[in-house]
């Protein structure tokens, strides 16, 4: 089996050096070919043309929303967990910060009764989960590894369970509604606003753009003495504080620029469902985001990316095939079984993901040497 | 070979002498054992000072308290007269000491450039903002980072720096320490037995390194069990031996003191 696995390794490493090797021109084309395709895909008369590639029973543009704001949050979890090597359980406690602070700002529903617009409250929102982040971080982030996912886990559970049984804010179990969809000042060629209740294109539209400039903006970092940072902390934190790293505050850093990724997806989804209660936050999402950054290959952008479209749209387009073939089965509730028996196959045969980062593939190749040691290693 | 060592000591003549790093009367116990015993010695300026004696003599336990890492239980350690203990372990860095591990602890899987420019990050300031938007003082230090980095490699002499660490051979991932050290500007650089596992050849060209450092005016501190490389390359050696200091002075004098041949020779009539 090992010769096997090596043999798909390497051809996944042919691949990435084709590409990196490609003339710049070339690859700027490819990227730009790439946004467009991704702009044009949720208009029917351009997704009806890709046979098999759209969903049969999910309204596409809906399905390709829900990808891409989970895109956002997998994107935010990676610079967590990826980049910076800290195991976060309870990412979906900063969405859900984001998701009520601007139900809270914005609805007339809400006991603050303000009643912003929604653009408005966005920047209020990050502010508010990026703090959370420094909180929760502040005192959690000395302690390390597994201590550092229970203290995140119980995070989300707290952020939950707040929501759930507090009536004085957060209106309990009845949530808050009438949140309004984003900037109503965009009226469509019908007179509507653009950001409607049917039409979910514009959302997945601007969610997509978000999504490229938090990639420019994380790619930046990266590329920076602050992903050096992260990287020399992931690993080996204490020679990294030797070499005059402030181990604390880049861990804090990535804490808090991951908390405000996923509270803008948090703002994104209150903007879009206009509804929010306890329901919309449960434990397995923060499980099936971190699943998404790992099968895509944790530390690599991309990987994150693509591993997250593939947790999300993949089993809304299973279901539509289950119908064409003629099967009448729900994919979506064998969704985490599936997801579950692919994760293992996963980690048997690729355990740094789909599109790992260089670097990543490397720490993997050394614990299986370290497994299975060979002459060849010295 | 046999003994070139005694000329290249004593450069500088102790009238001039400048202290850099003063460890005054420093006992650091572990519960009931004590790892150091009121040892207390001084680090001048521009000398290369040896720190040697047997296994479990106390080296690795001194040295760590002289990099911050331990906190003396009494006495101080003093570095250009301010107290060491009690800082974060970057700060001390920024203060100018800088050191290499016994066992290489480089980050495996960044290049070899990326390890001496996380070095060379100790003293940038550009914050998050600024390498987020990509502001002018980020390309400023990351350009100088850049060529610092590649003058450190060229000086300890990594031909491959887009290497990532972990395919460098053994010698060049120690010498990726001593460049990574060096990166962060150190006044004091502390080597923590740079020769473990050098042949001769390797050996050789170590000492001329360290003798390089020194010329550019950093201060060397060197732990070694190699008593050639020692000899070779130290101004002065101190010896401890279970915790204390036992001897301290030039490398002729300190091999032909009596208490270090038995230390390390072990005298029959003297033990237990």
């Amino acid at each position: 089996m090992n010769a096997h696995v090596d043999k798909v390794r390497s051809r996944g490493f042919a691949m990435r050096n084709r590409w990196q090797n490609m003339p710049p021109q070339v690859r700027w084309v490819a990227l730009a070919a790439l946004i467009i395709f991704l702009y044009l895909l949720p208009n029917r008369w351009f997704y009806i043309n890709l046979w098999y590639f759209r969903t049969m029973e999910s309204d596409m543009a809906t399905v390709l929303f829900e990808t891409s704001f989970f895109v956002l949050l997998a994107v935010g979890l990676n610079v967590v967990v990826g980049f910076a090597g800290l195991l976060d359980l309870g990412y979906f406690g900063f969405f859900a910060v984001g998701a009520y602070t601007v139900a809270l700002l914005t609805s007339p529903e809400s006991r603050f009764g303000v009643e912003w617009p929604w653009l408005a409250a966005v920047p209020v929102a990050i502010a508010v989960t990026m703090l959370s982040g420094v909180i929760l971080g502040g005192p959690t982030l000395r302690l390390r590894g597994d201590y550092l996912a229970i203290v995140t886990l119980g995070f989300a559970e707290m952020i939950r369970l707040y929501a759930a049984r507090n009536e004085g804010i957060a209106n309990g179990q009845r949530g808050i509604p009438q949140i309004p969809h984003p900037v109503p000042e965009i009226k469509g060629s019908d007179g509507q606003p653009w950001f409607g209740v049917v039409d979910a294109r514009p959302y997945y539209w601007l969610t997509l753009t978000i999504i490229i400039f938090v990639i420019l903006g994380v790619r930046n970092l990266t590329r920076s003495r602050v992903g050096r940072a992260w990287v020399a902390i992931r690993e080996d934190e204490d020679a990294a504080q030797i070499m005059g790293v402030p181990t604390f505050k880049y861990k804090l850093w990535a804490f808090a620029i991951g908390a405000a990724v996923g509270g803008l997806s948090g703002a994104l989804f209150a903007g879009k469902q206009s509804f929010i209660n306890s329901d919309s936050f449960q434990l397995t999402n923060s499980i099936l985001v971190l699943a998404a950054v790992i099968l895509g290959g944790a530390g690599n952008i991309y990987g994150a990316v693509i591993g997250a479209f593939i947790t999300w749209y993949l089993p809304e387009w299973v279901r539509g095939i289950g119908g064409v073939i003629g099967l009448d089965i729900n994919v979506a509730e064998y969704r985490i079984l599936i997801f579950g028996a692919v994760l293992i196959v996963m980690m048997i045969f690729r355990p740094q993901g789909i599109l790992p980062s260089r670097r990543r593939a490397a720490e993997f190749a050394d614990r299986r040497e370290a497994a299975a040691p060979t002459e060849a290693s010295a | 070979m046999s003994d070139p060592a005694i000329d290249t000591t004593a450069q500088t003549t102790p009238a001039q002498r400048e202290a850099l790093l003063e460890v005054d009367h420093v006992t650091l116990r572990f519960g009931g054992v004590v790892a150091l015993n009121d040892v207390d010695f001084t680090l001048y300026k521009g000398e290369i000072l040896g720190l040697i004696g047997p296994n479990g003599a106390g080296k690795t336990t001194c040295f760590n308290a002289m990099t911050g890492v331990y906190a003396p239980t009494q006495g101080e350690i003093r570095f250009k007269g301010q107290r060491v203990s009690g800082r974060p372990r970057h700060k001390i860095t920024q203060m100018g000491i800088a050191r290499t591990f016994q066992n290489i602890r480089l980050f495996p899987e960044m290049s070899a450039l990326e390890n001496v420019m996380v070095g060379a990050d100790a003293h940038h300031k550009a914050s998050v903002i600024s390498a987020l938007f990509r502001l002018p003082r980020f390309w400023k230090e990351e350009r100088s980072g850049r060529d610092r980095a590649h003058d450190l490699l060229r000086f300890v002499g990594i031909q491959r720096p887009g290497e990532l660490a972990r395919n460098l051979s053994y010698g060049e991932q120690r010498r990726l320490e001593i460049a990574r050290a060096l990166a962060t500007s150190p006044t004091l650089l502390c080597l923590d037995e740079p020769a473990a596992g050098f042949n001769p050849a390797e050996k050789d060209s170590l000492l001329k390194l360290i003798r390089k450092i020194r010329d550019t005016g950093v201060t060397v501190l060197l732990i070694e069990h190699d008593m050639r490389l020692v000899m070779g390359v130290t101004d002065r050696i101190v010896v401890l031996e279970f915790g204390k200091k036992i001897a301290e002075g030039l490398p002729a004098e300190v091999r032909d003191n009596p208490a270090v041949i038995a230390a390390y020779l072990g005298v029959p009539t003297d033990a237990a």
